[in-house]
């Protein structure tokens, strides 16, 4: 396998651009074409010193040596995230993570923002799913460009995933781009895709201490969004605890508190997705976007 | 189950590394802090390393323990979490000084007979 881009991969990760368009993309290498010996090359690794002896034995053993690598496991995810991000800054794209359990609710929050904002803002959508193409379908069904990539058995995007989904979306330049991640609160965490931040979206529906059970995803994230809170009357669930928690992990997340339903509380996420952009645009990388909403 | 497509790249990189030669041991650096376990990863090698020059490759995997050091006064501490507060000054503003590898740090192969 190639573990810069993927290819080889008996998972079948299937990149579907349009309705009824499903492309093996890694089946010909028609789509995707790169250079395995550069990509290569850019790992930071030691090369391999040939430093052993070859000591007297009585045995007539097969020789042995030992290589000194200290290559990272993750270094080629990151040097491509690193494209990705370089590519997304170039063209003053703000490019947004968004991770959660399977049905928090990311879905639901994009069709909300996406019917609130198209008119204003230019908006496309990667959605990773491990199957289907239900999520595009719902986004293209608001009118905004979608990519759906299916991971097969994976269990989170990788950074040469977008990478592809981004030839593919070819975004506009000083848009935004949310990329929905696989349902997953733990393995998206380890993977950087080259986004500006990650976006948790965490629902009423779920326990108070899950930033407490999770802290890998609380911790990487920058945005905390409280999803579904109609239903906070109907549910056992303290929001302010929840907050607390999760703030204890991670103190620098801005958090806000939302019903994708009902609208309550969207104004301040899109007023922080504005000022993110604002940013992008700006060329002002890794400055903080928006202000948070006080976590109370 | 991330750790069979982080086990897939391991062994992807000592082959190359290898050039050919056969691999008979590989030690990897895991950090309690990584959200990595090493079981997993000794599970998922044995089936990632199947017709590879890695196969039957002895998997030596050292795990390093977390340290934190305080943002406000510098304190350094163990930290069993990825997240805790500082013994000194009790702050939870703290930034991880180890516990997060995730690295090969060598590999035997057996060459020049």
């Amino acid at each position: 396998m190639c573990v810069t881009c993927g290819c080889g991969d008996s998972e079948g990760v299937t990149l579907s651009i349009a309705d009824g368009e499903h492309e093996h993309v890694h089946a010909d290498g028609t789509r995707h074409t790169h250079a395995h010996a550069a990509a290569f090359a850019r790992v930071p690794l030691r090369k391999p010193a040939h430093e052993h002896s070859h000591t007297a034995s009585a045995v007539p053993a097969r020789d042995s040596h030992t290589i000194r690598l200290e290559a990272q496991i993750l270094g080629k995810n990151q040097v491509v995230a690193e494209r990705n991000r370089g590519w997304l800054s170039g063209r003053e794209i703000l490019a947004l993570n968004l991770v959660s359990s399977p049905g928090a609710g990311k879905t639901a929050l994009l069709e909300r923002t996406l019917n609130d904002l198209k008119a204003e803002l230019k908006i496309s959508v990667v959605e990773g799913d491990q199957a289907t193409s239900n999520d595009a379908e719902r986004i293209r069904a608001t009118g905004v460009r979608a990519v759906q990539i299916n991971t097969g058995t994976g269990c989170h995007l990788e950074a040469d995933m977008l990478e592809r989904a981004l030839r593919a979306l070819n975004p506009e330049l000083a848009s935004l781009l949310l990329i929905e991640n696989v349902g997953n609160l733990v393995c998206p965490a380890l993977f950087d895709l080259g986004e500006r931040a990650k976006v948790v979206i965490f629902s009423v529906t779920e326990g108070e201490d899950k930033p407490l059970k999770y802290p890998h995803m609380f911790g990487a994230a920058e945005v905390l969004i409280l999803s579904k809170i109609d239903l906070l009357p109907h549910v056992r669930f303290d929001a302010a605890r929840a907050i607390a928690n999760a703030l204890t992990i991670n103190p620098r997340l801005a958090v806000f508190r939302v019903s994708a339903y009902t609208g309550e509380g969207m104004r301040e996420w899109y007023d922080w997705l504005k000022g993110g952009l604002a940013v992008s645009m700006n060329g002002a990388a890794h400055a903080t976007a928006g202000q948070p909403v006080s976590a109370e | 189950m991330h750790e069979l497509s982080i086990t897939r790249s391991m062994v992807a990189i000592v082959a190359e590394q290898a050039g050919g030669m056969r691999v008979t041991r590989v030690r990897l650096e895991i950090g309690r802090l990584s959200a990595i376990m090493p079981d997993a990863i000794r599970f998922c090698f044995g089936v990632c390393t199947a017709d590879t020059p890695l196969a039957g490759a002895q998997l030596d995997i050292d795990e390093i323990p977390g340290r934190g050091r305080c943002n406000d006064c510098e304190t350094e501490m163990d930290l069993v979490a990825p997240v805790g507060r500082c013994p000194s000054c009790g702050t939870a503003s703290l930034r991880l000084i180890a516990g997060q590898e995730l690295n090969i740090k060598e590999m035997e192969v057996e060459s020049c007979a």
